[in-house]
């Protein structure tokens, strides 16, 4: 980890919902321009946790946090406005979410609500990120079509390319691949493969084999602690706790 | 087994005779009414004023539609800022449960309270005077309820996912309700006005204390006027005419019927730029 720069990192943080403890002191340092994975069995807190990193559990009532998350050395809920922190941390959720519009307003929702107007601006903008989201080959000629009509992998990488129009430094993905098939599936891993040499990438994931694919350090998460934090070739070939051991092999989870 | 099967051939009946009653009893409404009204329906009875020798129409009809108009573009905003307030903005507690009962409560009181309440507030205090003015401000006060707890509906509908994708990208609350919240719930809130629309052409007693009855064309949304249904139930009551009673509700029918029509064409359009 030398010569890096930290991206985000948290220092003691818990989050409760209500009377359960569902993150547990974490403390964890994330590298610029790298994959993050966040593996662990169901319920373990990681997505809870990757949520925290944007302020997504503010909407949901009874959620109490206590501990600190910094972005670039500033603390993400007290530092931050709210709409400057998501612009620059971006997100992709677990079930493809287009909205129900045309692809074309889809990817431009974000420029236009962050005030950019000039239709060639948004032209260029919505091109650039679908070439960068592998999308723009697949709907160049049905940019006005309705975005629901794409097939769940398209409709991925079209909230993949619209979180890219607003031109984030961070991308958080929440088991992005969960509800698509083997094939869209591996479509958006080539796609994260090539984001990482311009955006840190930090992805939940349910499916082992993608976190040692595609990420270069991997966090176990297991019933809301970190158990194990490293580079992901480290992690899976030489754990260092029984945990990670029996769970990366699949003895349970 | 045979016991078993009667049994259900006899509910089975039941369903569909009970089926079969509500269709049968609106169609023979619907069929009387036009039977007996559409003999005495012409073109001079459609397009011609109520004056001098003349039975026309035309000025009741002008008048519905204004107070329709009027009524569905005062309640329908505010009816859509309400709804927000409560399904976007306001937290749960006893605020909350103190609107939802006034709302619940404002639906279930009788027109003719409405009515009196507008003669008084809007005719009087205010002296709007009879006017289309005070009868449409009465009117939209009693849809009211009806827009509010549609378009909640409409509102709980839109996917929690779409609210999450847009405040992601940084928008704000707002802007996630006016582009993403409100456009899926369009549909939804035009049933509202739709359900509005047909209370308002339906409505007597809440026009009539604040509309008046006056059977002469509107100038201006200060003048009194008629509306349809309180000229159906003038010439019923005061037995003037049963057979223009009978022909004025055959084009309170058809008024209803192409309101609605219009509305619904307008919701499916709407629908298909929301769904794949």
């Amino acid at each position: 980890m030398n010569n890096t720069h930290i991206k985000i990192a948290t220092k003691d943080l818990n989050l409760f919902y209500g009377d359960n403890h569902a993150v547990k002191n974490i403390n964890i340092r994330i590298e610029e321009k790298n994959v993050t994975a966040l593996i662990g069995p169901s319920g373990c807190g990681k997505s809870t946790f990757l949520k925290t990193l944007n302020r997504m559990n503010d909407l949901i009532p009874y959620v109490r946090i206590t501990g600190d998350v910094y972005f670039e050395d500033l603390d993400v809920y007290k530092d931050y406005d709210i709409v400057e922190l998501r612009k620059r941390i971006g997100m992709v959720f677990q079930k493809p979410n287009p909205f129900p519009m045309s692809i074309y307003d889809n990817v431009a929702y974000g420029p236009r609500i962050h005030g950019i107007k000039a239709k060639e601006t948004l032209d260029e903008i919505v091109k650039n990120s679908l070439e960068k989201a592998a999308l723009w080959e697949e709907v160049k000629d049905r940019l006005k079509q309705n975005a629901l009509g794409l097939s769940g992998g398209q409709q991925q990488r079209l909230c993949i390319a619209r979180v890219l129009a607003v031109e984030p430094e961070v991308i958080l993905m929440d088991e992005p691949t969960s509800a698509l098939d083997p094939l869209a599936t591996l479509k958006i891993e080539d796609l994260v493969h090539e984001l990482r040499n311009n955006y840190t990438i930090i992805i939940v994931t349910h499916n082992m084999q993608q976190a040692a694919r595609i990420s270069d350090q991997t966090a176990f998460f297991l019933h809301g602690e970190i158990v194990e934090y490293g580079a992901t070739e480290k992690i899976f070939r030489v754990p260092e706790d029984k945990r990670t051991e029996d769970y990366i092999t699949g003895r349970f989870g | 087994m045979k016991q078993r099967r009667i049994k259900e051939i006899i509910q089975k009946s039941f369903i569909w005779l009970c089926t079969f009653i509500t269709v049968a009893a609106l169609a023979w409404i619907v069929i009387y009414i036009i039977a007996n009204g559409f003999e005495h329906l012409n073109l001079d009875f459609i397009f011609s004023e109520y004056k001098g020798g003349k039975n026309g129409i035309l000025p009741m009809i002008l008048s519905t539609v204004y107070v329709a108009f009027l009524s569905v573009i005062i309640a329908t905003p505010i009816g859509i800022g309400a709804a927000l307030y409560l399904v976007e903005y306001a937290k749960p507690g006893k605020l909350l449960y103190l609107v939802r009962f006034a709302t619940e409560t404002l639906a279930g009181i009788p027109s003719i309270i409405y009515g009196l309440f507008g003669f008084i507030f809007f005719v009087t205090i205010l002296k709007f005077s009879f006017s289309l003015l005070s009868g449409a401000l009465t009117l939209s006060i009693m849809v009211l309820p009806t827009v509010i707890r549609t378009t909640e509906e409409a509102l709980k509908c839109v996917p929690v996912s779409y609210r999450e994708g847009s405040l992601a990208l940084g928008a704000t609350k707002f802007q996630t309700i006016r582009g993403v919240v409100l456009p899926s719930a369009i549909p939804g809130i035009l049933t509202a006005v739709i359900l509005s629309i047909g209370r308002i052409v339906g409505e007597t007693a809440a026009v009539y204390l604040t509309a008046g009855m006056v059977t002469r064309f509107p100038d201006s949304i200060m003048d009194s006027g008629r509306t349809l249904s309180v000229h159906l139930y003038v010439l019923a009551k005061e037995g003037i005419s049963f057979e223009e009673a009978f022909a004025t509700a055959t084009i309170l029918i058809i008024t209803v019927a192409l309101i609605n029509l219009a509305t619904n064409k307008a919701a499916g359009r709407l629908k298909r730029r929301y769904e794949p």
